[in-house]
């Protein structure tokens, strides 16, 4: 790790880590501790602005913004880190198996995530949502399914890439098994590759979670997380309260800032 | 500098474009002597009388419709096409005296054939079961000289409710999906399907004619461009606001203050465990805070009910049984215990996601509800999924939602927690409530019926058959420059006294 600091003077890399370090803190200390109930509700403090007892204001209800977003940063975070497993690891299986044999499956396999990759992601998560029913484990189901393309191909890129450079051959030729040469040999070799990959897909993750519970297809009513916060606080803007809207853009803002740097800083270390 | 200036000349001529056109667009309309309404949801697919599905459609199409009498604001029924009516003494034959010299908007005359006509078309193509029902029961319609004879099989002291709900249409015309024809203030004009539907004065009107020469209906499915629009001036009237929704409108627009006529409740499945035990069902009506609901939800208003019957509905409503169940946490708990349940329990509450008065009302029910221990949480489904599942399908333990009354009877509240009925999505079983509703269906004394349904009303606030919670508020917001807006005991929009 101090290597990396020390390499290349990547700000990118260290603004990313900072921030998203500082993120990931916040959001893991809400789940801990939060300044009130981020449920309870108080119809004394009902739509106010930030003031000390509320550092970011209330809602309608009279919860505590503050609260609301420490607890839905932690839901929506969890979503995305369950996806994005999903996602990773059938993506690398998919993608190392197809690009290190080819033949048949490895077309069909990868028309297939062709035809996936051509709509977009939401709307399939949408549709697949609309026929299973929304809530938080069907939401991270179907967006981990939607998510396996985009890794499969990234993997399966390398894994073809590289099992034609010599020292594989060489190593083939010495009769080393081929899953050992796909996970000793090649699999360490795309991780330059893959983890920007991964950064940039917790990134998105966060934003399909933010999307589909603004459609109202996310985490059911009694949960909180960010996407459906930005949604309640629609209503808010209009009626000359927009801190709600601006508190939680800021978070899901912020969130995906970290990890777009961090994605840019490992790429730049390649 | 230069640049400075010009940028400040151009917003100020952006900014001055946006005041000047926005202003001409209300004067202009007041001008024309026309307003714009919003409103939230495009009509039915079919215009006809008989084939209005949705309740939006229904309110609209009160302008240009009229049955023999007609609803008015008091919920009372004025004779309209028909002038008198006299009743047999058996309750079974209604003669009705049919005004001349009507014209329907096609420039045709009303005639006593057209009403019979109607009657039939009616009781065989109606999508209103209620009304369909009803008209089932008719033995003969026939027409005498001026006069419609209506013979029914059994009495039924609601009919004239009903006889405001059927719609009286000119016989042989076949164009009501597309063109409605009737004999209302206002006749229709034109529909463009997900934006508008034009309605004008009807100069040949029988009665006391419009005052708007027109009336153009905007649509809006989606409720933050309807505020917005509003906001902006581009609509002179829209129904049905939150108390939310109104709070930012500036002078230029009055709030009038309404209730939706619904019965909004914790509806609870009076056949699953544990809320076949009536303690259990009692203890959740002491366990939630009313008062708090409508602070939390709507700043206060809202009407409390006890019942199952709303404020507005004064014939039937029963005041003393609003506060039935005052808030008591420590009576919850006491009750829990003795159903056995000292620690509470889990429960689900179902709320249709595309009302979100209910499902605002089932998130602070889940609050208020853990203070007597029982955990509850709530659960969005879709409306269609909401019908089959939970409506028909009965598989629920507690949804938040609204039953309305199609008709101004008290069957259309009560009649639906009849052990026999099946609408009865409660289960509600009560052999006291079944004989309450069954004598004063039985009967015509006005009187002694609405004694006998007050009872079955009480029935159901006794065994807690349901957490009843309110009527919840509405607004309307009308043009500061607008006058005569009225409101119905019913789902129905008069613009017919409306005028600048």
């Amino acid at each position: 790790m101090k290597k990396l600091f020390a390499k290349h003077n990547n700000w990118f890399f260290k603004a990313g880590f900072i921030l998203t370090t500082v993120m990931v803190f916040i959001v893991l200390l809400g789940q801990v501790w939060t300044p009130y109930d981020p449920n309870a509700m108080d119809a004394s403090v009902k739509a106010q602005g930030p003031t000390l007892r509320h550092l970011l204001g209330t809602d309608f209800f009279g919860r505590d913004i503050l609260s609301r977003i420490l607890e839905g940063a932690g839901a929506t975070l969890q979503i995305a880190f369950f996806v994005v497993l999903i996602g990773a690891v059938l993506g690398t299986v998919i993608g190392a198996l197809t690009g290190y044999f080819g033949g048949v499956v490895d077309e069909v396999l990868m028309r297939i995530c062709d035809a996936i990759t051509a709509f977009p992601s939401v709307l399939l998560a949408l549709i697949a949502i609309a026929v299973i029913g929304p809530g938080r484990l069907n939401v991270i189901m179907v967006l981990g399914c939607v998510f396996i393309p985009s890794f499969a191909r990234i993997v399966r890129a390398e894994f073809v890439r590289i099992k034609r450079l010599n020292y594989i051959s060489l190593a083939r030729l010495q009769g080393v098994g081929d899953f050992r040469i796909m996970l000793k040999h090649i699999l360490p070799n795309t991780l330059p590759t893959l983890l920007p990959a991964i950064s940039i897909g917790f990134n998105n993750a966060v934003l399909a979670e933010a999307s589909m519970s603004f459609l109202g297809v996310g985490v059911s009513a009694s949960e909180v997380s960010l996407g459906r916060m930005l949604s309640d606080s629609q209503n808010y803007i209009l009626r000359g309260l927009p801190w709600y809207a601006v508190f939680v853009g800021l978070t899901i803002a912020l969130l995906i800032l970290g990890f777009s740097l961090l994605a840019e800083g490992l790429q730049q270390r390649r | 500098m230069k640049k400075l200036i010009c940028l400040l000349l151009a917003a100020l001529m952006i900014f001055s474009c946006a005041c000047g056109k926005q202003k001409s667009g209300a004067d202009a309309r007041k001008d024309a002597n026309e307003i714009y309404v919003g409103i939230g949801q495009d009509l039915s697919s079919s215009l006809s009388p008989y084939q209005m599905s949705s309740a939006g459609t229904r309110e609209v199409m009160f302008n240009v419709f009229e049955g023999l009498y007609k609803v008015d604001s008091t919920g009372d029924f004025k004779p309209a096409l028909a002038t008198a009516y006299t009743v047999s003494d058996d309750g079974l034959t209604y003669t009705f005296t049919i005004r001349e010299n009507v014209k329907f908007h096609n420039g045709a005359v009303m005639t006593p054939d057209d009403v019979v006509y109607s009657y039939k078309t009616c009781a065989s193509d109606s999508v209103d079961s209620a009304i369909k029902g009803v008209l089932e029961n008719v033995e003969s319609i026939t027409a005498e000289g001026g006069k419609v004879i209506i013979k029914l099989a059994s009495p039924n002291s609601d009919f004239m409710a009903y006889v405001s709900s059927v719609y009286i249409s000119p016989a042989s015309y076949t164009d009501q999906d597309t063109k409605p024809v009737g004999t209302g203030p206002f006749s229709f004009v034109s529909r463009t399907v997900q934006d508008s539907v034009v309605i004008k004065r009807f100069d040949d009107y029988w009665g006391e004619k419009a005052k708007l020469s027109q009336v153009t209906f905007k649509i809006f499915e989606n409720a933050t461009a309807l505020v917005t629009a509003l906001d902006a001036g581009s609509l002179d009237l829209v129904l049905h606001l939150d108390s939310t929704q109104v709070q930012g409108l500036g002078k230029d627009f009055n709030i009038q203050e309404d209730t939706m006529k619904l019965v909004q409740a914790l509806y609870l499945n009076n056949a699953v465990k544990p809320f076949d035990d009536v303690r259990v069902r009692q203890a959740l009506c002491y366990a939630v805070d009313v008062d708090a609901l409508l602070t939390l939800t709507a700043g206060g208003h809202g009407a409390k009910l006890g019942t199952a019957i709303y404020p507005s509905f004064s014939k039937y409503f029963d005041a003393s049984l609003v506060n039935a169940y005052p808030h008591s946490t420590d009576k919850a708990k006491e009750l829990l215990t003795q159903a056995g349940y000292p620690n509470g329990f889990d429960m689900t509450i179902i709320a249709p996601s595309n009302y979100s008065p209910h499902v605002n009302t089932a998130m602070v029910l889940a609050e208020q509800l853990k203070a007597a221990g029982i955990n509850a949480t709530v659960k969005e489904v879709e409306w269609n999924t909401w019908l089959t599942d939970v409506y028909k399908g009965r598989k629920f333990e507690a949804t938040v939602c609204g039953f309305d009354a199609s008709t101004l009877t008290a069957n259309a509240l009560l009649g639906r927690y009849e052990s026999t009925s099946g609408k009865n999505m409660c289960g509600y079983v009560s052999e006291s409530f079944d004989a309450y509703m069954k004598e004063a269906n039985s009967i015509t004394d006005d009187a002694k019926r609405t004694e006998l349904f007050r009872a079955a009303a009480k029935c159901l606030s006794d065994d807690a058959a349901s957490v009843y919670l309110q009527d919840l508020a509405e607004f309307a917001a009308v043009r500061a420059t607008l006058k005569g807006y009225v409101f119905y005991p019913l789902y129905l929009m008069d613009l017919s006294k409306v005028t600048y």
